[in-house]
């Protein structure tokens, strides 16, 4: 043992002292994106901090967190939070409690559901923006195959996206139609990846199952939910493909979230301080979310580990 | 779970088959849509039976759309060469740069390593707008607005650190003493790199590389914000489609089914790779 070590030992210093120069060449790239991640971020923090306005450069000037002033004050900016927040409590709910019953479902490996979760893998390939439109041929007043079926329900004149109240349902659907599977996919590696005597041991007591489904099943599920949780939470909330290729935000600001909000402000009304604001509270939004995730994900991690 | 009775396996296969209608339905409409004509998309109530057609990728094959009005010219083709061209070169240049850099950071602990790791990890889920912007103002200065090059570096931004989360793993879950026992019997850096590493994280590269692929395809607002209609990806261009071809659907719903074929065939024929790629890089990402 003690020789191999020692053999282990100096290929490591050889290793190392061959080529101190080479992990600093090869991680370059990286260091590059960094950089070119870093530099328009700062760049944002700039502007936000200007009065700035592609329209009016001549009224460009430093106006020290007046936009952000501006901002808490403007009934729109609360809106814009409003619907961000309901778009993503809606979206990741549905598709929480979704993708976790599918994945009971097709828990068994049997062909049938190994061929269901290939065809479920589909949607989430669709890049969001054409999903968004293929909902919105199947919604079509004229022809859509789901205003027809509406119709048939015997309910008259339902405007999906086009009308403020069914809007945000419309645009949610869509959401759940595309990463339902996602949620789907991590929570069936984690139940294909749980321990089994837990399971063998309940049912040689004759445990009931919905008790093992909630004591057994979804607390050694939970460092799997959390994560798929986390990462829907933090796109969801900064939707753009799907509500912009569907309706831009409207009617009127009905579906006015941060990233939609930031685009117009920017192309439209060319207010790049406004855009690079509201860009920036997203941003501290999703930063606060993902470190509070991790820290319950690190302890819930743990928590699985001792018990078992 | 293994003594299921009768009653539960028929609300299983009702569950099921209710499921795979919700997901599988659109696409199957929408591939029905483009093989017909805008008569039979527009009757009341909607029928099953026509006779297919293949006039609408005939008119988005040669560019010209013949409506009521007259003929369109719409260049659908060029946003899918666009798609081909930012995607395959986005990822050629992510895996050229981005393999070498995961082998970096999982043999070597050096200065600075833990640094550009949590940078790209924090601002992995940073809002894309946040960066795509101030870009967008710079790259009008270096002349690399609406250029396949601008559009290509942009694209890095997703590409490269996906592929470095993904093949870091893998390469850490490689035991190093091979490489090692290579280096002593004499080769070089490089060619242990190229023989021993390399073909071990083989899958775990297919898996990144695939994903990275999907991703670039998928992506709208990159090209939105950076690309004029000659450089769009389909994405972008379906959109644009719509509102220039007004109400030519079955063309829509054709462009739709090309944009959308070459992922979902890559889903199909490499599932497994995606659905690891995926789960591992949502574990340890």
């Amino acid at each position: 043992m003690a020789v191999t070590a020692d053999i282990d030992g100096a290929a490591r210093r050889r290793f190392r002292i061959g080529t101190r120069a080479l992990p600093y060449l090869l991680s370059l790239p990286a260091l590059l994106v960094c950089i070119g991640i870093l530099i328009p971020f700062f760049t944002a923090v700039y502007y936000s901090l200007q009065r700035y306005r592609l329209s009016q450069p001549w009224a460009r000037e430093m106006n020290w967190g007046e936009t952000y002033w501006q901002l808490l004050t403007d009934p729109s900016f609360w809106n814009t939070l409003q619907v961000s927040l309901a778009y993503t409590f809606f979206a990741v709910g549905l598709q929480l409690v979704l993708g976790l019953g599918i994945a009971l479902l097709l828990q068994e490996r049997t062909r049938l559901n190994n061929v269901v979760s290939i065809m479920l893998l589909l949607p989430l390939m669709t890049a969001p923006a054409l999903a968004a439109l293929m909902w919105k041929l199947m919604t079509n007043p004229n022809f859509g195959i789901l205003s027809y079926f509406v119709t048939l329900l015997g309910v008259e004149d339902f405007r999906w996206a086009s009308s403020p109240e069914t809007a945000l349902m419309t645009v949610v659907l869509v959401d759940v139609w595309v990463y339902t599977p996602f949620i789907m996919i991590l929570l069936l590696a984690g139940l294909r990846s749980l321990p089994r005597q837990p399971f063998e041991a309940a049912a040689l007591d004759g445990v009931p199952r919905s008790f093992v489904f909630l004591r057994i099943t979804l607390p050694m599920l939970m460092p799997y939910i959390l994560t798929a949780v986390l990462f829907r939470l933090l796109e969801a909330i900064q939707q753009f493909d799907i509500i912009y290729a569907m309706t831009q935000g409207g009617p009127g600001n009905t579906l006015m979230v941060f990233q939609v909000e930031a685009y117009l402000n920017f192309f439209q009304s060319t207010n790049v301080a406004r855009s690079a604001a509201l860009l920036l509270i997203l941003w501290a939004i999703t930063f606060a979310i993902s470190n509070v995730f991790i820290k319950n994900w690190l302890r819930l991690r743990e928590r699985a580990r001792g018990e078992i | 779970m293994d003594h299921a009775s009768r009653l539960e396996r028929i609300l299983r296969g009702i569950a099921i088959a209710a499921m795979v209608l919700f997901f599988m339905f659109p696409i199957f409409w929408i591939l029905l849509m483009s093989f017909q004509t805008n008569e039979t998309i527009l009757r009341n109530p909607p029928s099953m039976a026509f006779a297919p057609t293949l006039s609408n990728y005939a008119a988005l094959l040669t560019g010209r759309l013949d409506t009521a009005a007259g003929t369109l010219d719409i260049d659908f083709m060029q946003n899918l060469k666009n798609s081909v061209i930012l995607s395959v070169f986005s990822v050629a240049v992510a895996l050229l740069l981005g393999v070498p850099a995961a082998y970096a950071f999982a043999r070597h602990k050096f200065r600075g390593s833990e640094d550009i790791a949590f940078t790209l990890l924090s601002f992995r889920f940073a809002p894309p707008l946040l960066v795509v912007l101030p870009l967008a103002l710079y790259f009008q200065d270096i002349g690399l607005a609406d250029t396949y090059i601008g559009l290509i570096w942009v694209y890095q931004l997703i590409c490269l650190p996906l592929i470095l989360w993904i093949v870091r793993g893998y390469f850490e879950d490689i035991s190093p003493d091979v490489e090692y026992a290579y280096r002593i019997a004499g080769h070089s850096w490089f060619a242990t790199f190229r023989r021993i590493a390399l073909p071990l994280a083989g899958p775990g590269i297919a898996a990144a590389g695939l994903l990275a692929f999907i991703f670039a395809w998928n992506n709208f607002v990159f090209a939105l914000v950076l690309g004029s209609a000659d450089k769009q990806p389909v994405t972008v261009g379906a959109l644009a489609f719509v509102t220039a071809s007004g109400i030519q659907y079955g063309q829509i719903a054709a462009a739709v089914v090309l944009s959308i074929a070459p992922t979902l065939a890559l889903a199909i024929y490499a599932q497994r790779y995606l659905v690891e790629g995926l789960s591992l890089g949502a574990v340890k990402g």
